[in-house]
């Protein structure tokens, strides 16, 4: 059966993105898809609004530092330790939590609301990819917005920029590695996980480029600075060529060998099209990639524009991430939530916190996303949202998170999801909006409709039996409430 | 006539192939099938969440560099719980201590790894993984002895962790474990009828898809829980626990051994231990917490005549520092102890000498027992399972089973 245009059109938006949004659901079937592709990817390339929900009181003390050293007439970040006592440094993480947990929400906000979708679930995919949990709010804002910015932009700006950032550097200890006493953890993980991938290079390798990387460091403000009295200047032999390498061009070297090429573009593949590569299309895209220069656009409007990419193999194969299909809710059903930072506790409980990485490798995704519990509280989410109910569910602790003051809190004895809002979600769905995009729909093909905008690329046929059983069929708007919910609690709406 | 398992499974697997129901688990939905006799070895894993202080746990009561770097913290040697001359346990121990007299508690000194992480979530990764601490590893240990075990499904396994969560140490390849805080709570929430439907109704294709696998977890789950929550009443424990969570958590383990369950594995937590402030009433309320539920849990085993097929064993991600922090409490450190508990040790009591605090690597304890070799071991002399292929590499096996 031939695809038609409107199927591909919600296949494009739900992968270049997380879905579409209720006031377009009934208007794709006349819009040409390689228009909406064009649009969608001028819209990613604008500047992003830099997402800001660093405290005053974080930003005053930098200033302040900033000013102290200028009078003094130092250079700021020369000695990092010493610019910030134990108490400040603490004060510091423990506003940094409550930061962080304020910018996740806004860029969840962000990925609901944006025009740019598609540069948010880029930013998504880097945000996995280029993965570093540092407790520091702002060296994590300004991660995060490098990556924003570069979402489509050109993958080695975004390598350096990245590499050269505070919160990198710091997650990755490269402010420990200094001449002579090299650490080689960001030397590894650029090669093994951010360019090559594993088995491209040696033992040897990763030593030599620690080296180079020696010296690189940031300031308390989270600027990038070079520090030549650490850097070890000597002659070093990377990927068999020998020279007095910085780690500038260790990146370089990175850049030019198409195996970084060919490992990214792996990646975004997995990511967008099919947790299956097909290595024909892989070599395909790869070698264009490496030929525009690593062109994060070219590859991806290589991608969309493929006939491939439509084909019924490649529609609802990737099981979607707790956070695309939060995002994807939120942009189906028109909702405000009361207490939004329930939305922590359901990232944490499905195993995908924003800022909070398992580890340097990201997430795994694919199946991982998946285990017993993670699927039965995927399966009730929709109805809870419908019924306000609590969720009897209880997190892990997080001692990284909650740095020794869990104490505190155990011995209030609160309950559960307290610090995530409670455990109830209190989402007002405005229901009378999303039925009226439906209002032209005469009731006999309201489940067809429902079906095919809930569900838009099935990878089974959905059992259209059981779904309706679930009916309520009081009014039209009890119908078409009962239906979606029941249709956003099947196996199906796990997948895009 | 004798049938032997094997073959009933595939009659079974015929059967219910439409269902997509697990064929292991389907066969378990007949309790006469499987009787695990006596004798059925059970692995109990207790993490202790935060960085448990080892040496305020297993304390070195005649150690004068002990008690000078804790001029504030350190436990009095008149009110630790003596081993020996040297060695006492932290005073709420109490029922560790009975088990260390009877010869069933093991303690292992030092355990830790190589380039050691002070950060709880990698430390906990690499302790969950078995990784070393350079690599990144995407499967946990027993996630993966259940990948190796079901590889030819001759001896059907499952492991359950008493939690809302699973953890990534039950998380493997192709097997992924159960979490279940309450059996009743998951076998009321997946008999929903709806549910149920759906995943009676799903004719799964040949070439496994990722709906293929939506159906068969949600399948699996549905199944299992309704096998865990039926077993787990055929024998519930009758004995009576303390009202914490940790001891309801044991008391549902107890269930399930006694029920006969085809449980291998039980994986619960216990925290959080990290200590930076206020340590002594934080570890003295966990480790009470801690010590009533171990009671109440042996006394029922033994009651029972299965201790000897329990191995309770404790982790945590990593010990503390040596010297005490200015906030009464202990900071991120490298090196830790263990407890092995069990009614079948072959080596009791200290395993290992204390950690020489005279030798310290910047205020930290030296490592000298990869716990990957007590995972081995583990694996290899109690789950009968083949260490290597699950850990990736042979290490040596210690002698404490």
């Amino acid at each position: 059966m031939p695809i038609s245009n409107e199927t591909k059109n919600f296949h494009f938006l739900q992968r270049a993105g997380f879905g579409v949004n209720t006031n377009m659901l009934t208007t794709l079937a006349e819009v040409n898809t390689k228009e909406l592709v064009k649009k969608n990817i001028s819209a990613a390339q604008e500047p992003p609004v830099y997402l800001d929900k660093v405290n005053n009181s974080i930003k005053e003390m930098i200033t302040n530092r900033q000013e102290d050293a200028k009078m003094k007439g130092e250079e700021l970040g020369k000695n990092l330790k010493k610019e910030l006592t134990a108490q400040e440094k603490r004060q510091i993480q423990v506003q940094s939590r409550e930061d962080l947990k304020n910018l996740n929400l806004l860029w969840l906000d962000t990925m609901v609301k944006d025009a740019a979708p598609l540069r948010e679930k880029m930013a998504l995919f880097w945000h996995g990819h280029f993965a570093s949990r540092q407790i520091n709010v702002y060296y994590q804002q300004l991660l995060l917005h490098e990556i924003r910015k570069n979402a489509v932009g050109n993958f080695g700006d975004l390598l350096k920029a990245v590499s050269k950032s505070a919160s990198m550097l710091s997650f990755l200890n490269n402010q420990q590695n200094r001449k002579l006493k090299p650490n080689e953890n960001f030397a590894r993980e650029v090669m093994e996980l951010f360019t090559l991938g594993r088995g491209n290079y040696t033992e040897i390798d990763i030593k030599e480029a620690a080296r180079a990387f020696t010296g690189w460091g940031f300031r308390l403000d989270g600027s990038f600075v070079f520090r030549q009295a650490l850097h070890d200047d000597g002659v070093k032999t990377i990927f068999g060529k020998t020279g007095n390498f910085t780690g500038d061009d260790v990146l370089e070297m990175l850049l030019q060998n198409p195996q970084t090429a060919i490992h990214i573009t792996e990646k975004i593949y997995r990511f967008f099209v099919n947790d299956v590569i097909d290595v024909k299309q892989v070599k395909y895209l790869a070698d264009k990639f490496y030929k525009s220069n690593y062109n994060i656009t070219t590859l991806l409007t290589e991608i969309f524009n493929s006939q491939w990419f439509y084909e019924a193999k490649n529609m609802g194969c990737i099981i979607k991430s707790p956070v695309a299909l939060l995002v994807g809710i939120r942009k189906l059903l028109p909702m405000e939530i009361e207490n939004p930072q329930i939305q922590l506790l359901l990232q944490r409980a499905l195993g995908q916190t924003l800022f909070y990485p398992p580890n340097v490798a990201g997430w795994p995704g694919g199946e991982a996303w998946i285990d017993s519990s993670s699927l039965m509280l995927r399966l009730r989410l929709p109805q809870y949202i419908k019924d306000d109910d609590s969720i009897a569910i209880a997190v892990k602790t997080d001692d990284d998170v909650q740095m020794g003051m869990m104490e505190n809190q155990q011995l209030n004895k609160p309950k559960i999801g307290k610090n995530y809002g409670g455990n109830q979600i209190r989402a007002n769905v405005n229901w009378e909006t999303f039925a009226a995009q439906f209002d032209k729909v005469p009731r006999e093909a309201l489940y067809t409709t429902l079906e095919k905008v809930v569900i838009p690329t099935k990878a089974s046929p959905i059992n259209a039996n059981a779904v309706q059983a679930q009916a309520n069929a009081g009014t039209r708007l009890s119908y078409i409430q009962s239906i979606t919910i029941a249709l956003m609690c099947t196996p199906e709406y796990q997948l895009s | 006539m004798l049938i032997k398992r094997r073959n009933f499974l595939q009659i079974g697997s015929l059967a219910s192939a439409s269902l997509m129901l697990p064929k292991l688990l389907k066969a378990f939905e007949n309790p006469n099938l499987i009787k695990v006799p006596q004798g059925n070895k059970v692995l109990i894993v207790l993490q202790f969440n935060g960085g448990n202080d080892g040496l305020n746990t297993v304390v070195p009561i005649s150690n004068d560099i002990y008690y000078k770097l804790r001029p504030k913290i350190a436990i009095d040697k008149s009110k630790a719980l003596g081993l020996t001359d040297e060695v006492g346990l932290h005073p709420s121990l109490t029922a560790l201590k009975e088990l260390y007299n009877n010869g069933e508690l093991s303690i292992l000194n030092n355990v830790g790894y190589d380039n050691p992480d002070r950060s709880h979530f990698r430390s906990m990764d690499i302790w969950q993984t078995a990784s070393k601490s350079n690599e990144t590893w995407q499967t946990g240990w027993l996630g993966r002895y259940l990948d190796t075990q079901c590889a030819n499904c001759d001896k059907p396994t499952q492991a359950l962790e008493l939690d809302d969560t699973l953890s990534l140490a039950m998380k493997g390849a192709k097997q992924k474990a159960l979490a279940l805080k309450d059996p009743k709570k998951l076998f009321a929430q997946s008999q929903e009828k709806y549910l149920k439907t759906l995943a009676a109704a799903h004719h799964h294709q040949d070439h496994e898809k990722p709906v293929d696998y939506l159906y068969k977890t949600m399948a699996e789950t549905i199944s299992s829980a309704e096998y865990i929550y039926k077993q787990s009443n055929i024998r519930p424990s009758l004995a009576s626990y303390p009202n914490t969570e940790l001891a309801k958590s044991f008391k549902t383990i107890s269930s399930l051994v006694l029920s006969d369950v085809n449980t291998k594995v039980y994986y619960v937590s216990l925290g959080s231990f990290d200590t930076h402030v206020n340590q002594e009433n934080t570890q003295q309320r966990l480790f009470n917490e801690l010590n009533g539920a171990v009671d109440a849990f042996v006394k029922d085993m033994k009651a029972n005549g299965r201790f000897e097929d329990i191995l309770l064993m404790t982790f945590s991600e990593f010990g503390r520092r040596v010297g005490q922090n200015a906030s009464g409490g202990t900071d991120h450190g490298t090196a830790n102890n263990m407890f092995l508990m069990s009614g079948a040790l072959k080596q009791k009591g200290l395993l290992n000498p204390m950690a020489d605090l005279s030798n310290l690597i910047d205020g930290d304890l030296r490592y000298q027992v990869d716990f990957k070799s007590v995972y081995a071991t583990v694996l290899r002399k109690w789950l009968g399972a083949n260490d290597a292929e699950i850990l990736g590499r042979q290490y040596d096996y210690l002698s404490f089973v």
